[in-house]
């Protein structure tokens, strides 16, 4: 046992450039996503194969931001590997907080990558983190629904009054059914990430070319009163503190007619192990309103190296398998490929086995090669990002904003307070941070 | 002397007594349940539940997941640590505040009480960076250090409370015997403080092992407690009743069969000198 | 009665506790106060830096280039969060001690009355105490209060009822109604004990005396309670003046600002904005509220703790 540990980490010693002999100990942090569980499920063949070990730290998405945030702005060095969002990544690059990935080997395949998940997880030209999973959004529906109530699913893209009357059509909570199921618990990531696309759709964006907040102004109004009307008439009971996990689960479970949210949850809906609804569910895209720009998100779940940490050569080693070709292949075959990681590699979906085991694969492709985080909204702004802006002060002003609309979801305060509450928080933090003079 | 209770009032009281007991038990009993059910079956009508198959697979995930022993041992190692390091550290000051007491005894006692009084949330950075130049992040010797400065107010009270019920004269004897300050301490004071001194230990364990900021914030994967490997769990993606309940009670049994075990020596002690 | 040489030992004894509790109150609580008058933002980070010669190699933190004087605390204060964060926490500080003393001597003299399986009643009564406030707003969260799933969910539809949604409808009275299961066998073991050394003869003469239950219930059982209650309260305020974890399992502080205490908002700003100063200001304001309540209970416990 010991001879053959020694040759693995002989063989890794030629593997990896500039590699170090030395088995090294590396701790992980990672969102518990189900993505990442089956990687923390597959690494020991990666930690057979070099002879490093990896320590686990594994925890859910909220926390896990604020513990690996205060880890790498103090440069505590307490991790070697992060796993960060697309937020993150272009942010923490120019702060010099992570560590270059452009050098993780020869035989990594990066040309493989989707431009626009590059582009997003880059800042001044080089990448900081690699991608594990993207997603943009679109609409499941569940097809046994639709046709008992007599709806034919649109085949276009459909405006948010179109979808609203199909929403009512299919609603049927005698039967357990509600008609939709959206986000509704207050984070930037959570019900804002639905409210962000939504707004876009409906003309509105989150600042003016000199940085004003525009949460008052009417497109903000009509959207989130669309989004509060349409949540209370038909929506499941406790919609307030219905995140993207509680939805899924809802909807796998059967109690959602529809549901705009990840297409990386596809994956998860059309398995028949997770889901009850594996075979009675399809999709069309996120709808629009007065545009169509902006109205699919753009998400990346990717793995980054903090500067702060002293095993740099191991862990890009890590972050090379964990985000390669080999690794989906490896995932497919083990896994079954319909759990294959999405929305990264153009190799995954050209592989005909991905393509006959996920029906969504080409409409995900879409939707995520569509979304343009640098040009998201009907009228011009200075910020890149769909669901969100790309700046640090919008953690604190996108979880604010997305409090109040919950506090109005849950019928605590009016739609006109909740977002006069919201514009003057806004226009307190940018004074504060000094982008409105 | 017992005063006669007719049978049927006892058997009132015993019946509402249980009811009122099952229902402060009920959470904990139902989490137990679910932890035996499938994820599919754990989010069903209760009575659907509770005739579903019963199974172990949810406590299998979870050990796949995450080394439930290493999380275990470190609960112990750091609640444990924290309280006899602390217990180390107060009995002498509580010695000399029962003993010897000054005009500010009471104020100082009320000093230490008002440290408890720091809000975690807003010294997480400063002890962050404090941790991160001494090389404590991540460590055990870190936490069972901050755990102990957390209790230790507690501690002092506690053992406070218990020595001053012990006579004086008791001690003026040994110390006219010649016995030695240490000797007085070891051999006079100590045996007589036990009930409380297990109590005190009981209370400071329980504290210890299910605090959730510290814990949780100063750690990574080396140090990281059962408060750390719950938290892997309380959100994740699809239905997760069944193997949070499961990481729920792997990480509540241990400090609950304790609790059980002892609750006689707990309910003795467990008066912060609000009996004379 | 105290020699001299009785009093330096009784100081040498007591100063490790007292240096040490110091240092864990002054260190943190200095940088904290330094903090709160610079700009310091985690994610925004100056490049300023200066060193302390604490440990070894010293401790680095911000430099003093970044001082801004009260702006974080006119922002702290300003926050729109603030009032509601101030009257949240003393609403569930003070419904949580309602509930559980009263809840407390309700339990107490339950258990003291004759009863058969007098311990394992106790064992049931005391078990939440044991279960880690993570756990326990998790559980109460998803398995109960859910209206979906929930158990109270599936209970309403059985009985033909609507759900009830607990945490848009009643937020904060469902995170008092989670926090006080978990304090209220505290209080019920301290106050059982209390109630367990009442003299019984006390008792046997007040009826002999022909008073009835309600009268020796409040002028001798009560009064005998006193001291017990007010440990109660007084230790449970240390605690719940700090709730955390039951808030960020279950709500977030919302919907809104509905569940939103003090604490709480101090970890939104200088955890989730990483605005460090301004947390720290929050900090700040929190330990001299803190300590206003501390004098409070003090002036109230004086009275009933002296010997």
């Amino acid at each position: 046992m010991k001879v053959r540990k020694s040759l693995y980490a002989a063989t890794a010693l030629a593997l990896v450039a500039g590699g170090g002999a030395v088995a090294e100990e590396l701790t992980i942090a990672t969102v518990n996503n189900s993505d990442m569980i089956i990687m923390q499920k597959l690494s020991p063949q990666w930690e057979e194969a070099t002879g490093n070990t990896l320590n686990w730290v594994v925890l859910e998405e909220n926390v896990l931001r604020q513990r690996v945030t205060t880890d790498i702005a103090t440069k505590g060095g307490s991790f070697d590997i992060i796993t960060i969002g697309a937020y993150e990544a272009p942010i923490w690059g120019a702060q010099d907080w992570l560590v270059s990935l452009d050098d993780l080997g020869d035989d990594y395949d990066y040309e493989d990558i989707y431009e626009p998940v590059r582009n997003g997880l880059s800042a001044n030209g080089s990448l900081y983190a690699v991608p594990f999973y993207a997603e943009s959004s679109f609409t499941f529906y569940r097809t046994d629904v639709f046709e008992a109530a007599g709806v034919e699913a649109p085949t276009e893209q459909i405006t948010y009054d179109e979808f609203a009357e199909i929403v009512a059509k299919v609603h049927d909570p005698d039967n357990g059914v509600f008609g939709t199921c959206q986000r509704g618990k207050a984070g930037w990531g959570e019900n804002m990430a639905f409210v962000g696309p939504m707004v876009n759709a409906f003309g509105g964006r989150w600042f003016d070319m000199d940085w004003n907040p525009q949460l008052t102004s009417d497109e903000w109004k009509n959207a989130i009163n669309y989004y509060v009307d349409l949540m209370n008439n038909y929506g499941p009971p406790g919609a307030s503190s219905n995140g993207h996990n509680e939805n899924r689960a809802l909807f796998a479970d059967g109690k959602c007619a529809t549901w705009v949210d990840a297409t990386s949850a596809a994956g998860y809906i059309f398995n028949p192990n997770e889901s009850s609804v594996a075979d009675k569910t399809d999709f069309f895209q996120a709808p629009k309103q007065v545009t169509d720009k902006g109205t699919g998100w753009f998400w990346a779940w990717a793995l980054a190296i903090p500067a702060s940490s002293g095993k740099v050569d191991a862990a890009k080693d890590f972050l090379a398998w964990a985000t390669s070709k080999e690794y989906v292949e490896l995932v497919g075959e083990s896994e079954g490929w319909v759990a294959a990681p999405p929305g990264t590699r153009a190799s995954t979906y050209a592989n005909e086995k991905y393509l006959s085991a996920a029906p969504f694969a080409e409409t995900v492709e879409n939707s995520i090669l569509a979304a343009n985080p640098a040009d998201p909204t009907k009228d011009p702004v200075p910020y890149t990002g769909v669901q969100f802006v790309a700046i640090p002060e919008f953690q604190g002003i996108g979880n604010y904003v997305g409090q109040q609309i919950a506090a109005a979801l849950a019928g605590q305060q009016t739609v006109d307070q909740a977002l006069e509450n919201s514009q003057t928080f806004a226009v307190r933090e940018m004074t504060k941070a000094g982008y409105i003079k | 002397m017992a005063r006669a209770v007719s049978t049927q009032r006892k058997t009132i009281t015993t019946a509402v007594a249980w009811l009122l007991g099952l229902m402060m038990f009920f959470p904990i009993l139902w989490i137990a349940i679910l932890s035996l059910k499938t994820e599919g079956d754990a989010i069903r009508a209760p009575i659907e539940v509770l005739s579903s198959v019963w199974t172990f697979e949810s406590f299998g995930a979870v050990q796949q997941r995450s080394d439930y022993l290493k999380h275990f041992t470190n609960s112990v190692v750091i609640s444990f640590g924290s309280t006899f390091l602390g217990l180390l550290i107060a009995i002498p000051a509580a010695w000399a505040m029962a003993f010897v007491p000054g005009k500010r005894t009471k104020d100082v006692l009320m000093w230490m009480l008002s440290t408890k009084m720091l809000p975690p949330v807003g010294v997480l950075v400063p002890i962050y960076l404090i941790f991160r130049d001494a090389e404590l992040l991540d460590t055990r010797v870190g936490l069972v250090f901050v755990l102990m400065m957390i209790n230790l107010p507690i501690i002092i009270w506690m053992l406070y409370t218990y020595f001053r019920e012990i006579p004086g004269e008791i001690l003026e004897a040994a110390r006219m015997d010649g016995a030695s300050l240490r000797e007085e301490v070891f051999f006079v004071l100590m045996p007589m403080a036990i009930p409380g001194m297990a109590s005190t230990v009981l209370l400071n364990v329980i504290l210890a092992w299910n605090e959730a900021f510290w814990t949780l914030n100063l750690t990574a994967a080396d140090a990281a407690p059962l408060t750390a490997f719950i938290a892997s769990y309380s959100s994740p993606e699809g239905l997760f009743y069944a193997k949070l309940s499961a990481a729920s009670i792997m990480a509540i049994a241990p400090i609950l069969i304790m609790g059980w075990f002892s609750q006689k020596q707990l309910v003795r002690g467990l008066t912060f000198g609000a009996v004379k | 009665m105290a020699t001299q040489h009785s009093r330096a030992a009784a100081r040498m004894m007591i100063s490790p506790a007292v240096l040490l509790l110091l240092c864990w109150m002054l260190i943190p609580l200095g940088l904290t106060i330094y903090f709160s008058f610079l700009r310091f933002n985690l994610i925004m980070p100056s490049g300023n830096e200066m060193v302390i010669g604490v440990f070894g190699h010293g401790l680095r933190v911000p430099g003093p280039e970044d001082f801004s004087g009260w702006e974080n605390f006119y922002w702290f204060i300003t926050d729109p969060s603030f009032q509601a964060a101030i009257i949240n926490t003393l609403v569930l500080v003070g419904g949580v001690l309602l509930i559980t003393v009263i809840g407390g001597i309700l339990f107490a003299l339950l258990l003291d009355q004759p009863m058969w399986g007098q311990g394992i009643v106790r064992i049931l009564v005391i078990a939440p105490f044991f279960v880690m406030p993570t756990v326990s707003g998790l559980v109460w969260k998803n398995m109960f209060m859910n209206p979906v799933n929930g158990i109270f969910a599936h209970l309403a539809i059985g009985l033909g009822m609507e759900p009830f949604d607990f945490f848009s409808q009643a937020p904060l009275a469902s995170i008092i109604w989670i926090v006080s299961w978990q304090w209220l066998p505290f209080a019920t073991l301290i106050l059982l004990t209390a109630l367990q050394s009442l003299d019984q003869e006390q008792l046997e003469a007040a009826e002999m005396d022909g008073a009835n239950w309600i009268n020796r219930f409040f002028f001798v059982m009560l009064p005998h309670l006193a001291r017990a209650i007010t440990v109660v309260i007084l230790i449970q305020t240390i605690f719940l003046l700090s709730i955390f974890a039951e808030i960020l399992v279950t709500t977030n502080g919302g919907p809104g600002t509905a569940t939103t205490n003090l604490t709480y908002l101090i970890y939104v700003s200088s955890l989730l904005q990483f605005d460090v100063g301004m947390g720290s200001a929050g900090g700040v304001i929190a330990i001299i509220l803190a300590n206003i309540v501390a004098i409070f209970l003090m002036r109230m416990i004086g009275k009933n703790l002296d010997a």
